[in-house]
C-alpha cells in the first residue's frame, strides 16, 4: 500500500506539467527505482518485525526449554525413588538410594538462618536511605557501597570466609563448647548474609520512598515522634514490599552455589544443630555432578535441580507480584 | 515535658542511632573483604604472574595467563551472542507492550532473572555438552550468555519506555520504515541506557562459577580453541582455594585480587557513566 501512494505522489508532478515525452521516460525510470526502494524497505521492515518476533518468541521457548530440559533428564530418578525422593533421609549412591532430605533442610537451614541474620541490616539501610537521608553525599556512599557487596563474585566471597571466616567460627565454636569444625551452616549462613542484604536493602529503600508525605505529616502533626511514624505509619504502609524484598533476598539465597559449597562442609548427613557441617541442593549438584558415574545418579542429581528451578521460580513470581501490585496501588 | 514524652524523644533518638550504626555495619565486611583480598593478593601480582602458565604442586611461581585468556574469550563469545539478541527482544518488548506475546516473553525474562546459576550450568551441559561429547568453551559462554540476557533485556526496555513517543511519530512522519526509525532514530537515543546495562550484565558474568563448573571445565593449560575445556579465572579461583597446596593458595590469591578489581572497576565505571549519562537503571 505504501509503495502505492509513494508511486502516485511520484507521478502526479509530471502528469500536472505535462512535459515532452523524454523528460517523462526519464521520469519512469525513477519511478521504477523508486518502486523498487520502496519495496525493499517494505520487505526490510516486514523481515524486522519478524526478527523481532522471533526473537521474543524465542526467550519464551527457552525458559520453556530449561524446563523440559531438566523434568526430562530427572524422569529416570523420578520413576525409580517416586514422591519419596522429598523426605527420603538416606543419599548413597554406591547403594543406589537417593533421599534428598538432608539437602533440603540444608538449604533451608542455611537460606533463613541468613535471612535471620540479614534482616536487620536490610531494614536499617532501607531506613537511613528511604527515611532518615534519602539524599546527600553520605547518603550516595552507602547505597553505592551496598550495591558494590552484590557485585563481589561469590566464589571471592567462598574464598574469604573459607580463609578468614571459618577460624574465627572455629574459636567461638571452641568457647560455646559444640565441636569445632569451622566448616558448616553457622558460616555459609554468616556469609550468605552479607551476601543477601542488597536486594532486600534497595527493594525497602525504594519501597519507604514511596510512603505518601501526607500521611507521613498527618503523623507528625499529631504529634508523632520520628520512631512512632516509621513504626505505625510507614512499615504498615509498606509491609508488603518488605516482605516481597525478603522473599527476592530469600530466592538469592537458595539458589546461591559457589561462597556455600566453599564453606558448609559437603556430608550428606542430617545436619544435628546450625554448627555442624551440612549440604545444600545447589551445594550437591556443584560438588558430585561430574562425579556422577550411573545415569540413576546424575538423574537424582537433576531432580535436585529441578526442585530448586521450581522452588526459587515460584518465590520470585510472587515477589514479583507483589511488587508490582505495590507499586500499581 | 513530661517523663512520658522524653521517653517516647529518647527512644525516637535511640531507634535513630541504631538505624545508622547497623547501616553502616553492613559496609564492614565488604570494607574487610577488600582490604584483606587486595592485601592478599596484590604481592603475587606481576609481570611473570600474569603471563605464564600454573606451575605444579611443588614448584613455587608460575601464573594465570591461561585463566586471564580463558576469560576474556569465555566473556566475548557470551557477550557476542547475548548482547544482539537482549537488544532485538528489549525492543520488541518496549514496542509492544500490550501484546499477548511480550506479556508471556517478560514473564520469561522475570523467570529467569530468578533461575539459580547452577541449573543453568546443568541446562548448558545437557543442550552443548552432551551432543558435542566434550566440555567446551563454548557451551560455558551459552550458559553466560543466558545469564546476561535478562539484565540486557530489562535495561533495554526501561529504557527505550521512557523515550517520548513523539521521537517515534517524527520518524514515521517522514515517511521512514519501522526498521529505520528503530535502529537509526530509537536505538540511538537509548544507547546509554542500553550500554550500561550491557556493561551491568558483563560484570554480573565476569565473576560467575557456577554455570562454568560443568561447561567450561577448566584446563591447566592455555587453549584458544572455544571447542575445548578452558580455564577462566572464577573456576581457577574456586579449584585451587579449595585444593589443600599453599602454592596454589597464592595464584588463588592474586586471581581474586585480579578478579574483584576487574568486577568493581567495571560496576564503578558503569555508575559513573550512568550518572553522568543520567540514565535510570
Amino acid at each position: 500500500m505504501e509503495a502505492q501512494k509513494d508511486t502516485n505522489l511520484a507521478t502526479r508532478p509530471e502528469e500536472t506539467s505535462g512535459r515532452v515525452v523524454s523528460i517523462k521516460k526519464q521520469g519512469t525510470v525513477s519511478n521504477t527505482k523508486r518502486i523498487d526502494r520502496s519495496f525493499r524497505q517494505i520487505r526490510a521492515e516486514n523481515v524486522f518485525r519478524r526478527t523481532l518476533v522471533i526473537v521474543a518468541l524465542s526467550m519464551v521457548v527457552l525458559v520453556l526449554g530449561i524446563m523440559l530440559t531438566l523434568i526430562w533428564q530427572s524422569t529416570l530418578s523420578i520413576r525409580s525413588s517416586g514422591v519419596g525422593y522429598l523426605w527420603g533421609k538416606v543419599w548413597d549412591p554406591v547403594r543406589d538410594i537417593y533421599g534428598a532430605y538432608p539437602y533440603i533442610l540444608g538449604t533451608l537451614l542455611t537460606s533463613f538462618l541468613a535471612l535471620v541474620i540479614s534482616i536487620p541490616f536490610s531494614f536499617a539501610v532501607g531506613v537511613f536511605l528511604g527515611e532518615y537521608y534519602p539524599k546527600g553525599w553520605m547518603s550516595d556512599l552507602l547505597k553505592n557501597t551496598v550495591e558494590l557487596i552484590a557485585a563481589v563474585p561469590s566464589v571471592i566471597y567462598g574464598f574469604w570466609a573459607l580463609a578468614v571466616l571459618v577460624p574465627i567460627v572455629r574459636d567461638f565454636e571452641t568457647k560455646i563448647g559444640v565441636e569445632p569444625v569451622g566448616l558448616g551452616i553457622f558460616s555459609s549462613s554468616l556469609i550468605l548474609a552479607v551476601m543477601v542484604i542488597p536486594y532486600a536493602a534497595s527493594l525497602g529503600r525504594s519501597m519507604i520512598q514511596m510512603v505518601p508525605a501526607n500521611l507521613k505529616e498527618a503523623a507528625y502533626s499529631l504529634g508523632a515522634t520520628r520512631w512512632e511514624v516509621i513504626r505505625f505509619v510507614i512499615f504498615p504502609y509498606t509491609r508488603s514490599g518488605l516482605f516481597a524484598g525478603i522473599l527476592l533476598s530469600l530466592g538469592r539465597a537458595l539458589g546461591e552455589t559457589m561462597a556455600v559449597t566453599m564453606v558448609i562442609g559437603n556430608t550428606s548427613l542430617i545436619p544435628k544443630n546450625i554448627f555442624s557441617p551440612g549440604n545444600t541442593m545447589a551445594s550437591v549438584i556443584a560438588n558430585e555432578f561430574t562425579e556422577a558415574d550411573h545415569p540413576v545418579y546424575l538423574s537424582a542429581l537433576i531432580e535436585l535441580g529441578l526442585v530448586l528451578f521450581l522452588v526459587t521460580v515460584v518465590i520470585n513470581m510472587i515477589g514479583k507480584k507483589m511488587i508490582s501490585r505495590f507499586t500499581n496501588d | 515535658m513530661t517523663n512520658h514524652v522524653k521517653y517516647r524523644i529518647g527512644k525516637s533518638a535511640a531507634f535513630k542511632g541504631l538505624t545508622i550504626v547497623l547501616a553502616f555495619a553492613c559496609v564492614v565486611p565488604l570494607i574487610f573483604i577488600l582490604i584483606y583480598i587486595i592485601q592478599a593478593g596484590i604481592t603475587k601480582i606481576n609481570w611473570h604472574f600474569l603471563t605464564n602458565l600454573p606451575k605444579p604442586v611443588g614448584e613455587t611461581g608460575g601464573g594465570i595467563a591461561n585463566a586471564l585468556v580463558g576469560s576474556m574469550i569465555i566473556i566475548l563469545v557470551a557477550s557476542v551472542i547475548a548482547i544482539p539478541f537482549g537488544i532485538l527482544c528489549g525492543i520488541y518488548l518496549s514496542e509492544n507492550r500490550k501484546s499477548r506475546l511480550a506479556y508471556w516473553s517478560r514473564l520469561c525474562v522475570d523467570i529467569l532473572q530468578g533461575v539459580p546459576s547452577i541449573v543453568i550450568g546443568i541446562v548448558a551441559y545437557f543442550w552443548l555438552v552432551k551432543p558435542l561429547g566434550t566440555f567446551s568453551a563454548l557451551s560455558g559462554s551459552i550458559a553466560l550468555a543466558i545469564m546476561m540476557l535478562p539484565i540486557i533485556i530489562r535495561s533495554t526496555e526501561e529504557t527505550l519506555k521512557l523515550l517520548p513517543d513523539s521521537l517515534r511519530e517524527a520518524g514515521f512522519a517522514l515517511g521512514l520504515p519501522f526498521h529505520r526509525v528503530v535502529l537509526k532514530v530509537i536505538l540511538p537515543c537509548g544507547v546509554s541506557g542500553i550500554l550500561s546495562g550491557v556493561m551491568l550484565s558483563v560484570a554480573r558474568i565476569a565473576g560467575e562459577t557456577a554455570p562454568l563448573l560443568f561447561t567450561a571445565f577448566g584446563n591447566p593449560y592455555l587453549s584458544c580453541n572455544i571447542l575445548k575445556p578452558m580455564q577462566s579465572l572464577p573456576l581457577l579461583i574456586f579449584n585451587y582455594a579449595t585444593s589443600p597446596y599453599n602454592d596454589w593458595h597464592d595464584l588463588a590469591w592474586g586471581a581474586s585480587c585480579i578478579l574483584l578489581i576487574w568486577v568493581l572497576a567495571l560496576n564503578i565505571f558503569t555508575k559513573v557513566m550512568t550518572r553522568k549519562w543520567k540514565v535510570q537503571l
